[in-house]
Parts: C-alpha cells; sequence; structure tokens
C-alpha cells in the first residue's frame, strides 16, 4: 500500500509500526541493524583489546609473577563459571531461534534461563570477589595475602613473593570486573528483550533486537572463553 | 516531486522478504553446546600435564576453537552473508596488530627498565 507523507506524525501510519520509514523492507531494516551490531562488536572487541595487551605485556615480561600468583584462584569456579556462559549462550540462541519461528512463549522461556544463568555467573564471582578480599589479594600495593590463602597448596607456595606480584591481580580485577560490568548491561539489554517479547512485538518476519542482544551477549561469553585459560588455567 | 515510500504492510511470502532467511536447527545449537563443554574440560585437564611453555599455546588454541564455534553457529556466522565476518576478522587482525607492536617494544626496552629499577 502505498501512500504519501501527508499524515499526521503521530498516527497510525497504516503500516508495520516496526518498520522504520527509511527501509523498504524488514529484510533491508534487519540486515541494516546486524551490521551496526556487527561494528559495535568490533569496538568492544578493541576495548577488550586493550586490557589483553596489558595481560601480554606484563606476562612476556614477568613471567614469574604470573606462575606464582595464579594459584590464588580457584579452577573449579572458573570452570563452573565458563559451563555457566556457554550454556546461556546456548539458551540465548535459543531464544532467537523461537522468535524466528513465531514461538514468543519459548523465546520468553529462553530468555529467562539466559538471565538465570547470567545471575548464577555473577553470584560465583561475587563469591570469588569476597574470597579475593578477604584473603587480601587485591591490586598492586593492596596485594598483602593472608597465610591461608593459596588455593592450590603445593610446594612453592611457601616460594618468596615475587616483586610487583599484586599486578596480577590488578589486570584481574580490571579485566574480570569490566566483563562483569559487561554482563551487567547485557542481563538489562535482555531483559528489555523479554518485556517486548512478552508485550508480542516479534514475530518471524521482525525479530531483529532479539538477534542483536542474542550477538553481544555472544560476545560477552567470548571474552570469557579467552579470560579463563588466561587467568585460570596458567600452569 | 514528492517522495513515495513503499512499504510492505502485509508479510509476504516471497522469501526475499521475509527476515533472515535460515533458521539454524536446535539440534546444530545442542550439538556445538556439547562441543564447548567437552572443550572446556579438556582445557582444564590439559593443565595437569605438563607441557612446558605448549600449556599456554595449547590454552589458547583449545580456546580459539571454542571461539570459532560460538562464532560461527551460535553468532550465525556460518549461515551468514560474509560481509559480517569480515567485520570480525578486521576487528581481530587490528588487536593483533595493537598486542604484536607493543610487544616488539614492550620486549625490547624491558631489559633497560628492569636494571634501572633494580639500581
Amino acid at each position: 500500500m502505498n501512500h504519501t507523507d501527508n499524515h499526521p506524525a503521530n498516527s497510525d501510519h497504516g503500516h508495520d509500526p516496526f518498520l522504520a520509514h527509511h527501509f523498504s523492507s524488514h529484510r533491508q531494516q534487519y540486515e541494516a541493524g546486524k551490521l551496526g551490531m556487527w561494528i559495535f562488536l568490533l569496538t568492544e572487541i578493541l576495548l577488550f583489546g586493550g586490557l589483553f595487551c596489558a595481560y601480554a605485556v606484563f606476562r612476556a615480561n614477568r613471567p614469574e609473577v604470573f606462575l606464582w600468583a595464579h594459584r590464588f584462584l580457584d579452577k573449579p569456579l572458573g570452570a563452573l563459571n565458563t559451563a555457566v556462559l556457554i550454556t546461556s549462550s546456548l539458551t540465548m540462541a535459543l531464544a532467537v531461534r523461537s522468535a524466528q519461528l513465531d514461538r514468543p512463549r519459548r523465546s520468553a522461556f529462553f530468555l529467562v534461563l539466559t538471565l538465570l544463568c547470567a545471575t548464577a555467573f555473577l553470584g560465583v564471582k561475587y563469591v570469588e570477589y569476597k574470597h579475593k578480599w578477604e584473603d587480601g589479594l587485591l591490586w598492586v600495593r593492596q596485594f598483602r595475602p593472608v597465610e591461608s590463602a593459596a588455593v592450590s597448596h603445593d610446594a612453592e607456595a611457601a616460594d618468596q613473593q615475587p616483586r610487583h606480584a599484586g599486578i596480577f591481580f590488578s589486570i584481574y580485577f580490571a579485566m574480570t570486573g569490566l566483563h562483569a560490568v559487561h554482563v551487567l548491561a547485557g542481563m538489562a539489554a535482555v531483559g528489555w528483550v523479554l518485556v517486548r517479547t512478552l508485550r508480542g512485538h516479534f514475530n518471524s518476519q521482525y525479530f531483529g533486537p532479539v538477534d542483536y542482544v542474542g550477538l553481544y551477549w555472544h560476545l560477552v561469553d567470548l571474552i570469557w572463553i579467552y579470560l579463563f585459560p588466561l587467568f585460570y588455567l596458567i600452569h | 516531486m514528492t517522495h513515495h515510500s513503499q512499504h510492505n504492510t502485509q508479510p509476504t511470502s516471497n522469501s526475499h522478504e521475509r527476515g533472515s532467511l535460515h533458521v539454524v536447527p536446535a539440534s546444530v545449537l545442542l550439538a556445538v553446546f556439547a562441543a564447548l563443554l567437552v572443550l572446556t574440560f579438556l582445557s582444564w585437564a590439559a593443565t595437569w600435564v605438563d607441557l612446558g611453555v605448549w600449556n599456554l599455546w595449547l590454552a589458547m588454541g583449545i580456546a580459539t576453537v571454542k571461539a570459532g564455534l560460538v562464532a560461527l553457529y551460535f553468532m550465525h556466522l556460518r549461515y551468514d552473508p560474509s560481509f559480517y565476518a569480515l567485520v570480525l576478522a578486521v576487528a581481530l587482525l587490528f588487536v593483533l596488530l595493537f598486542v604484536c607492536l607493543t610487544l616488539l617494544d614492550a620486549v625490547e626496552y624491558y631489559p633497560d627498565i628492569h636494571a634501572m629499577t633494580q639500581g
């Protein structure tokens, strides 16, 4: 149905309210939005890239600090968190799929599961951070480990602390902290998409926002997939 | 001359007007999920074996395989127009450039810095 621009600004335009004027089809709108999200993900990758660079520089120059300090991190908790985020990526992908297949209730169900996984992830991080605080395992000069601090009790735990050992925890808190902020922001975005799903906005023609939030969420998972071995699996 | 904008007011069955043409089968998503969990366990198990400097590269290699699975299947790159994959590749290329060039500098001049802080 053609129409001219001679309609009041706030009237029902006689077309799909979720198809913006400057797009000729839902497909075009979807692809434009998807490209926009990918470009945003590019900026996020470069953001974390800066911190990965800091990690690389310190690890290249002070490997003994990393080899000594990693024992304070809890491998099982790190592995659990990795599994939790991978599960949340699955539920998010299933939510997008359900939206594409015109199943909004199922999509909402998977979005809720995604939020639950995210909450579990943050819960584990809270437990870890709390332990760090109690054991005096903080950043740079605040790094004063108590006697019982080391999680893995091997013979080298009694070794003298290398100089600048707190740098490991500076980088640890900066990277996992920034990541946790991204998890929080992702939860807000997933919550927003959940509300819109419950209001019946999405269907097989229009599901872009679910897809874009999904892409962001998978990136959050991707970043953790690299953080996990870099911090928890140092041998 | 007024510009007439055309809108699709009804969903058409013309596949060019639908959203994404491709829906990932749930079985594929579940298979990728299982593979990711197995790879996570593998990377954890690899720390039980001492391979010296190769431990780090093995861990990074497994992480990259996991990342590839997430990108290709969960993020739909396998089924999408390749331009999105190009955007991702460009991002990774520039991070690589960033890290490598910085490392060149840092490793080159670290002995001098270390000598200054010791003295």
